[in-house]
Order: structure tokens, then sequence, then C-alpha cells
């Protein structure tokens, strides 16, 4: 595969291995975390892991839409899939993701919502007018990336007067989630998770650009790198995360430069801002009541905003106390230190989201990353 | 039973309206329109002596050996896509599932569940695949149902075959005899049949050349436990695709097993779509592939045998059986680096088979 493939080489990862193994200060322990699902992913697919020397550590950050996406937010949805006449269009990641009292999205569509798996909010603008009787809510998640189709698809319908059409919106901002885990107790305070750097987010940063992370480099002294999501890109990344901190630099730097500028798609932005406005607050999963950290239908767009015409309103919903996916998605624990994961809970019956998206930190590690185990114990 | 068409027609008066007619209610009744469907379309299509004793039981005489029986569903939609339809696909996955035991596959039965409306035209193109695909393999249909469900109750057509076998003797496979050191062979690349059903479903568009592999394995399989009858078992990685399957064998042998991820074949159009729509082709389905585990002083001539088979010439050993104490199926990535091969979880694609 063209344009692929050559981000996936062999020998071109043991090229770079071995310049980080020769980068990288023996007496020194380079901690790093990578923000986005798609990073973890892409780390325990390929087995990234194994080609690092033993002092570079990867720390899994929250960058899982569906994954810190709290339980009260699903609960709206599932109360949205059992009004009659709902067509409730989703991801679908998201149908497997445990809500309040064991439901889920996938059992309600079994006991017989209207609950549509779809690809884009395109889908489900094109389901809405096959099917002008039914009211379509598109269940809106994810960052920056996924926020502009969202828009497109809010405006296509207003110029159209498609009337049956509306959004649950969830999107989310990462800027706002790597503040709050900048500033938490966990990494400010208590050290207890220690971070040096990021791999900063590939697609996000294409909509917003490389210009919002400077300030976190300043500010909190950390380096950045932007990084595309294909192991060698992630290997590089490193690489160049490691030479910051080497040479005590704390800057912004730019792995992706295929599809990163600095300013990223005033397009995208224009439209972004143009439908949407930023929430006082929005809860995630994991860091908990985030101010500024989420968007909202503009109050022009109201109609379309399916939290208003529907007269949703959110009642934050308490987790399985065991479920450890809060303390995972900030770096805390690791996916092996919760006591649910591989027993009670597996991609098969996920007690927490971290199991259910492949992007999550505890289904990438179940699915990909558990020979470890073996080399442990062998 | 072997009457011309022609005679065939007369014997019901009006012949079935094979271009625009539908199926009714009735012509699963057991009355004189069912008689009239079996006659003028399944045993026209299928006929051979057994079909035509026209009993309610095929009676046959089998060949000494050990006897292999399998049965299978197919709900497959859309029923028609690149490569085949739902009547091929029907043959040529019982007649599969009957020969990775070693058997070679001699009769199937074939149960027809259809919805009223469905049209005589399409019924008779899939019955006549069903034919085709059957003689092709050197396989009989024998015996066979008809029910008709109320529109609404069913969707087209479902169809359930059973295969039965004969075992040459000396041949012992069984997914529980993978041992630590033999080899793993598959015979060519994988996911070919679910990005072909995909390509075709609404809200998928995208066109690809990929057509499903589907085809009947026994010729192959029978080459291959001729050649090498120490074979210690043979799969058919269907739905749930590779993955899946090699960890059905690796919990029934409780062994691990180690594959290398740049042996095993991928075609790069099916590569592109799985990319596209974020699937592994490890989980995507295949209707014309088989895993075959051998010890591994046969690996050679066995490999050797499969590529000089027509349903073989991309094939490959693709890794080895191992002692993992946790059983699980670790693969080396292209990269280099290693990952777990884990079970499917979740539906990957619903309705691929």
């Amino acid at each position: 595969m063209k344009y692929i493939d050559e981000f996936r080489d062999g020998a071109a990862a043991r090229g770079l291995a071995n310049r980080i193994a020769a980068q990288a200060e023996p007496q020194r322990h380079y901690n790093l975390m990578e923000f986005c699902g798609g990073h973890t992913h892409a780390i325990y697919r390929y087995g990234v892991s194994d080609l690092l020397p033993g002092n570079v550590n990867m720390v899994h950050g929250p960058g899982c839409p569906v994954c810190v996406l709290p339980v009260g937010r699903l609960d709206m949805a599932l109360t949205l899939a059992g009004f009659d006449g709902i067509t409730l269009c989703t991801y679908g990641d998201m149908l497997r993701v445990p809500g309040s009292k064991d439901q889920s999205l996938i059992k309600a569509k079994s006991a017989g919502a209207d609950i549509r798996m779809v690809y884009s909010a395109t889908d489900a603008l094109r389901l809405a007018r096959e099917q002008p009787e039914r009211e379509v809510v598109f269940f809106a998640i994810g960052f920056e990336t996924t926020t502009p189709p969202t828009a497109v698809a809010i405006k296509a319908a207003e110029e159209s007067g498609l009337d049956n059409f509306s959004v649950f919106c969830n999107h989310v901002l990462t800027p706002a989630a790597i503040a709050n885990i900048l500033e938490s107790p966990d990494v400010r305070d208590l050290g207890t998770v220690p971070i040096d750097g990021f791999l900063g987010p590939a697609h996000v940063s294409v909509v917003i650009g490389s210009q919002p992370y400077e300030f976190f480099a300043r500010e909190y002294e950390k380096p950045v790198v932007i990084s595309g999501f294909e192991p060698l890109d992630v290997m590089q990344s490193i690489l160049m995360l490691i030479r910051q901190l080497n040479e005590g630099r704390a800057e912004v730097e730019n792995q992706y430069i295929r599809a990163v500028s600095r300013d990223g798609n005033a397009k995208a932005k224009r439209l972004v801002a143009d439908v949407f406005e930023l929430r006082r607050q929005f809860e995630w999963r994991g860091l908990g009541v985030v101010p500024y950290s989420a968007l909202r239908i503009k109050q022009r767009y109201t109609k379309f905003d399916a939290e208003r015409r529907f007269a949703l309103s959110y009642v934050p919903a308490s987790e399985n106390k065991a479920c450890e996916c809060g303390a995972i998605l900030r770096g805390v624990l690791k996916p092996t230190d919760c006591k649910l994961f591989g027993t009670a809970c597996t991609p098969e019956s996920p007690m927490g989201s971290c199991m259910v998206s492949s992007e999550g930190a505890c289904a990438a590690y179940y699915s990909y990353g558990r020979y470890q185990d073996s080399a442990e114990t062998a | 039973m072997s009457a011309p068409p022609a005679r065939r027609a007369r014997r019901w008066g009006r012949p079935l309206d094979t271009k625009r007619g539908v199926v009714e209610l009735s012509h699963g009744s057991g009355g004189r329109a069912m008689a009239q469907l079996i006659d003028q379309l399944f045993a026209e299509a299928f006929a051979n002596p057994w079909l035509a004793q026209g009993n309610d039981q095929a009676c046959m005489e089998l060949p000494p050996g050990r006897v292999a029986l399998s049965t299978d569903s197919y709900v497959i939609s859309p029923l028609f896509f690149p490569g085949g339809d739902i009547g091929s696909l029907a043959v040529h996955g019982t007649i599969n599932d009957v020969a990775m035991s070693g058997a070679r596959p001699l009769h199937l039965s074939a149960g027809f569940i259809i919805e009223a409306g469905f049209r005589l035209a399409d019924l008779t193109r899939i019955v006549g695949s069903m034919a085709a695909a059957a003689t092709a393999a050197g396989v009989s249909i024998v015996t066979g149902d008809t029910k008709v469900v109320e529109r609404g109750k069913g969707d087209g057509v479902f169809i359930n075959t059973s295969g039965i076998g004969v075992i040459p003797a000396g041949l012992e496979l069984s997914g529980d005899r993978a041992r630590p050191g033999d080899r793993i062979l598959l015979n060519g690349s994988i996911g070919d049949h679910g990005v072909a059903v995909m390509s075709t479903r609404s809200g998928l568009d995208f066109e690809v050349s990929v057509r499903s592999d589907s085809a009947a394995l026994n010729g192959l399989v029978e080459a291959m436990v001729t050649a090498v009858p120490e074979i210690r078992c043979l799969r058919d990685p269907t739905r749930g695709g590779l993955a899946t399957t090699l960890n059905e064998i690796a919990r029934q042998s409780g062994v691990g097993m180690a594959v290398e991820e740049p042996e095993i074949p991928v075609k790069p159009e099916v590569s592109a779509v799985c990319e596209l729509l974020g699937l592994d082709p490890l989980y995507v389905a295949n209707e014309g592939k088989l895993i075959a585990v051998c010890p591994a002083d046969r690996a050679a001539r066995l490999l050797e045998v499969m590529r000089g088979h027509p349903l073989g010439k991309s094939a490959a050993v693709i890794g080895e059986v191992d002692a993992d104490p946790h059983g699980f199926v670790r693969m080396r990535t292209g990269l280099g680096g290693q990952r777990v091969v884990d079970w499917l979880s979740g539906e990957q694609l619903p309705r691929i088979c």
C-alpha cells in the first residue's frame, strides 16, 4: 500500500531504534506521554515498545474520545434512543460502552431501539433525508478532528431545510485536557506521574495547528513533538523528544510536517467557530469537570441541538468503583494495575470505556500487548 | 426425475414463471405448488440418482472409513457479491468444513428458508450456482427441504447445508493435535471474502476489484493429505478470520503460536480497504482459505504440494507452534516488534456468510 507501507518499514524502524538507543542517556529516565489513542494503538499494534530502550517509558494519555466520555453523557444518549420515533446514529465504538445500570447502546438496540452505526455525520444526514418521518439524531463525539464534519452536517441540514435532524454534541478540546493533566496534583505537586514530554496529537493538529501547544511548552517547560499515527512517525517523534530533553529544550516541534502546519486548517476552524461555542464546563471521565473543555451548538443553530430539542439534562452518574479508567486516562495507573483488567473487564464484556475502543489503553494492551506477560513468566 | 425439462414442465400444467414469478407461501406448504417448485427447480438443477429416488431421505452406500458430518447455515447479505453468491457459498462452506477433517466430501443436503415474494429468477440463479459449485467439487446434493415464511419474516433466502464425507484410513486430523515446534501454513491471501462483501454493502460506497475467495478446498486437501498424511490439523479461517482460527487451535491444543506478519499474504486492495475502514485483515472472513499445522520436518513438502495446486499458489509458512504458558498467539510485526493476536471481540461485520 503506497504511502502507508513506507511508514511501517522494518528496516527504517531498526535504524530509528538504533538512533534512539544511541541518543538516550543510560542513567536517565524518559517518561513520554503519548496524548492520543491513535498513538497508543500504533505503539501496541506494531510493537513499538519492543524497539525502545528500557529507560524510555511511554505513558498513555487521555486522547481517546470514546474513553473520556462520562457515563452521564452516555446515559443521555440512551435516554434519546429510548424515545419513540428517534433514530440514533452513532460511531460503532460507542455501541459497547457501558452506561449506568449495566446498559449500553448495543443492549438498547437488541431490545428494539432504533440505533444505527454510521461512519460519519454525513451518513446520519442521509438517513434523515431518507426517512423524513423519523427524528434522526447524530451522537457526535470526538476531539477537534471530528468537529468540522459535524459542523458541515449541521450547516447542510440548515441549508436544505431539513427539520428532522439534530446533533447530540459531545465534542471536546485537546488543549484544555493537556492543561488539566499538567495542572493535576499527580503531575504538578506529587510528582507521582513523571511526564517529561508529550507526543502531540496528529489529526487534531491538522485542524488546530501546532501553535496552541506553544503555551504548554513555555509555561510548563515540557517539550511537545506533534507526531503522526504511523509507527515510524511515533519512533521519530520519540527520538526528537529525547534530543530536546538531552539538550534542555522545551519547544513545540512538528514531526508530522506532511499534514500539520503552525496555523492549522483555517477553513475548518472558521466552520467550527461558526457553529459551535465553548461550554463553560464539561465532565471528562478520568479528568473530572474541566472548564472550557468542550463545545456546544450555538443558539443560532439551536434547532439542530438535540439537548435542547429534546430537553435533555445532564445528570452525573457514578462509575463502577473498582474500574480504574480514570486513573489510567491520567497516566497515573497502567491497565494491568486495575483489578478488573482481563478478569471481570475484557473487550467482550467491558466494565470501563478504556476496554471498549481500540484506542483505549486497556483494549490496546489486552488485544496486542499481553505477550509481555508471557515474556515475564516464561 | 430425470425427465427432460419440457416433459417435466408439462407434468405440472403451467410451468413455473422463473422470469417474473415470485415465491409464494404455497411453495412451502407441502402441496402441489411445492412439489412443482422442487421438481422443476431443485431436482432439475441438482439431478442425481439419490434425489431421483424421490423419498424424504437419500439412501446411500458409503466407502469404508470414518464418516465426517458437518452443517452450516448461510445468511449472507447481500445474496450476490463479487466472486459468488449465497448458493455457491453454501456449497463451498460445508464442503470445506467436511474436508478439514481430511475427509473426501461426498454428499450434501440443502434446506431453504425463503421469504414470500422472493423472485423466482433470483432463486433459480442461486440454485444454478449451487449445482455448478457442487458439480465442480464432485459432490452431489442428495436431499433437501423448502420452507416459505411470510414477507418481512425472513430476508430473501437463508440456506442450510449439511455435508457428509469419508476419511481415508490413516488420517487423524484434529484441532487438539498441534505440538510445539510444528509449522503453520496458509494457502493464500487473507480477507478477500470479507472485503468483497463489504464493498457491496450500502453506505460503504467504494469500488474495489476484490472478489470473494469462495472456493471448494476438497481438491487441495486431498492433495495435501495424500502427500503429507502426518498433517496434525486443518481448519478454514472463515468468520473471525485467521486470528480467531489460530486462537481456536491454540486453545484446543493447549499451545501458543508465533506468527510472522510479513509472511501472511494480504492483497494490496484488501489492505487499502481495511486501512480505510479501520479493520485488521487478520480478522476479516475468508471462504477459500485453510490453515494447516504439520510437523516441522514435513513443512517443506507440504508447502510444495500446496503451491502446486491452483488454490494454493501463494501458500506460505506463516509461523510455528510453541509452548507459551498463556496460550497466546503472538506475532512479530513487520516493524520488528511483537504483539498478541487475540480472538475477535464483538462483531466485525454481521452476516458475512
